[in-house]
């Protein structure tokens, strides 16, 4: 057991000192790459898209609807793995709970938007209703797509 | 003549009813009402408390659409002196929307099955643990999923299945996606199935349709005055997302308008070929199925008895026959809308209680607001975020009118204290 928790614990360690030695560059940068903002124009693209497909069932604010459309703020598909998360809107979604909580309506696919307006629009969710987390690039949705061809 | 006088002698020497203990809450349980009426608490239960079924007795039974944390899907409350209530207990580990009480049963349903305890002559369930499926194997993929129910004076229970689609598209609530030809959503669901009340383990080949073409229903009872089954439709959702280039964001939110049906067996309210639109009140051609948001098809679908604002989700229907409330009530119909979501980006509606007048069994005259501020404010209606969604509407023994609430799961009770 105490050979274990000392495994552990160096485990940890070595862990948590990959990226530090890895990161060795000036405070001032690392600002910016642990939190890269996100230029206005995709946001405001992010939010025409929004605004014509997933407003009418999550709402203006993110907050879904109880019950029948899962809230866009902080869930773990949102902040999550970005495949999983283009998956959803490319490919729909349905029966699935969503952080433990069911969910009784369709989420249908949304695979006649192009790559660009799909990471428009992620970038935007996870950037709005008290979300922060990295933009989704055009060049990922490209290549999650291509993947997934059915 | 004589015997005829004594009578009349000792009706007058009955004490006053015992409504008369009942108090309102000092803020009417933050309701808006009529003058005249008052509300209280009657219990929270914390749970998301869809329909709910009041015994002779007074024992109150809320179903919940997830069992709690006890693994209890329908809860009994127990009525006090003051007119509230406490949970007493519960049973049932399934969670649902219907509940009903009849001829010394309790109906109760799952997303999938109807069960019935029987009822001591108490109102208590005599074996909670054993209940006997009536119904079972009712279509659930997850889309309007309730199984509401009502039963009639003949033996017969009404179970509603709703359809698992918004408009029978391809592609379920995809742009641009047609409907399919011959909707075979319609075979098991999407109307309104009739059962026997006392058979068991009755599957779809042993009900009969009743009525068809009804996208879902929550909201449903028996009209003993028409001797007749009236249903509350939800109608269809995201003209606008679906056919942006047919229909109007504002247009979207004000159709169609969510209509109150009063059914013969065989009927077919037009799911989903048509919908009802509110302010030309005609019936129009669905835009999966060739409509472009002019053409109609009016005379070929069941008429509505009475049309309602559109997407404020009407989930419970009651006609009221007590005696509590003034005269113009008994016989009418109250409706509890639990509150738009698909009017958005216009402000949503409904989070209220109203009332449909009828004469002889037919809607008369105009509806009205009868208990409002379910929502908080305002505001919060407007943004769809309100405090209480009225879910289930129930009648206790002195005529009070209860309401449940399945977002916070709070029970009101609603009285008329005017002389
Ligand atoms: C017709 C209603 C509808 C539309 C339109 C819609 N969604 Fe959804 N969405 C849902 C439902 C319902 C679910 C949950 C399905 C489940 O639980 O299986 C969901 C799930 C999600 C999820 C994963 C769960 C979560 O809440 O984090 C994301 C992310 C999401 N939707 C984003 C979008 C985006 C972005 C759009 C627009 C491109 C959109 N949705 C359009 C209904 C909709």
């Amino acid at each position: 057991m105490k050979q274990l928790t000392l495994l552990l614990l160096a485990l940890c360690w070595w862990a948590g000192s990959l990226p530090a030695a890895a990161q060795q560059k000036p405070a001032a940068k690392r600002k910016t790459t642990t939190s890269p903002a996100v230029p206005g124009a995709v946001l405001a693209r992010g939010k025409v898209v929004y605004t014509q497909n997933c407003l009418t069932c999550h709402m203006a604010d993110g907050y879904g609807v109880d019950g029948m459309n899962p809230p866009l703020i902080k869930t773990s598909y949102v902040l999550g793995d970005k495949t999983r998360l283009t998956k959803v809107v490319l490919h729909g979604m349905q029966g699935l709970d969503v952080d433990g909580e069911p969910y009784n309506n369709v989420m249908p696919a949304h695979a006649f938007l192009t790559d660009q307006q799909i990471a428009d629009v992620l970038t935007y969710v996870r950037n709005s209703f008290g979300n922060k987390a990295s933009a989704v690039q055009t060049t990922e949705v490209k290549a999650i797509r291509a993947a997934n061809k059915k | 003549m004589a015997v005829l006088g004594s009578g009349t002698a000792l009706v007058a020497l009955r004490p006053a009813p015992a409504r008369s203990l009942v108090v309102a809450d000092a803020n009417n349980a933050d309701l808006k009402l009529p003058t005249g009426f008052g509300a209280l608490v009657v219990a929270e239960t914390g749970g998301k408390a869809r329909h709910l079924a009041i015994t002779p007795s007074g024992t109150i039974y809320v179903k919940l659409n997830r069992p709690d944390k006890a693994g209890q899907g329908i809860l009994a409350l127990q009525p006090a002196t003051n007119g509230k209530a406490t949970v007493a207990g519960g049973f049932g580990s399934y969670g649902g929307t219907g509940i009903a009480t009849k001829n010394g049963y309790l109906y109760a349903s799952s997303d999938e099955n109807v069960y019935r305890y029987k009822l001591n002559d108490k109102g208590e369930v005599v074996n909670k643990q054993q209940p006997e499926t009536i119904i079972k194997g009712l279509i659930n993929r997850k889309q309007h999923e309730s199984k509401s129910v009502a039963l009639d004076n003949a033996g017969n229970i009404y179970v509603n299945v709703g359809a698992y689609s918004n408009s029978c598209q391809v592609q379920d609530r995809q742009k641009g996606s047609m409907g399919i030809p011959n909707c075979p959503v319609l075979d098991s669901a999407g109307g309104i199935w009739q059962f026997r009340a006392d058979k068991l383990n009755q599957t779809y080949t042993d009900g009969v349709r009743y009525a068809t073409g009804l996208r879902n229903v929550v909201g449903l009872d028996w009209n003993n005055q028409s001797n007749q089954l009236f249903v509350m439709q939800h109608g269809r959702d995201q003209l606008n997302s679906i056919f942006p280039d047919l229909y109007t964001t504002e247009e979207s939110a004000q159709n169609p308008a969510e209509c109150l049906y009063a059914l013969q067996k065989g009927d077919n309210a037009g799911w989903p070929y048509m919908y009802y639109n509110l302010q030309k009140k005609t019936q129009m051609l669905a835009p999966e199925y060739g409509g472009d948001g002019k053409k109609t098809v009016n005379g070929k679908y069941l008429e509505p008895a009475a049309a309602y604002p559109a997407h404020m989700a009407p989930n419970a229907l009651l006609f009221y026959t007590g005696t509590m409330f003034p005269a113009r009530y008994r016989n009418g119909a109250f409706i509890a809308f639990h509150g738009s979501w698909n009017r958005a980006p216009e402000p949503q509606k409904g989070f209220k209680v109203v009332f449909q007048p009828f004469k002889d069994g037919k809607p008369s005259g105009d509806w009205e607001v009868f208990a409002d501020n379910f929502a908080g404010s305002p505001e919060k209606e407007a943004a769809g975020r309100a405090d209480h969604k009225p879910c289930g509407l129930a009648q206790g023994p002195d005529g009070s009118l209860y309401v449940s609430d399945d977002k916070k799961g709070t029970i009101y009770r609603i009285v008329y204290n005017a002389k």
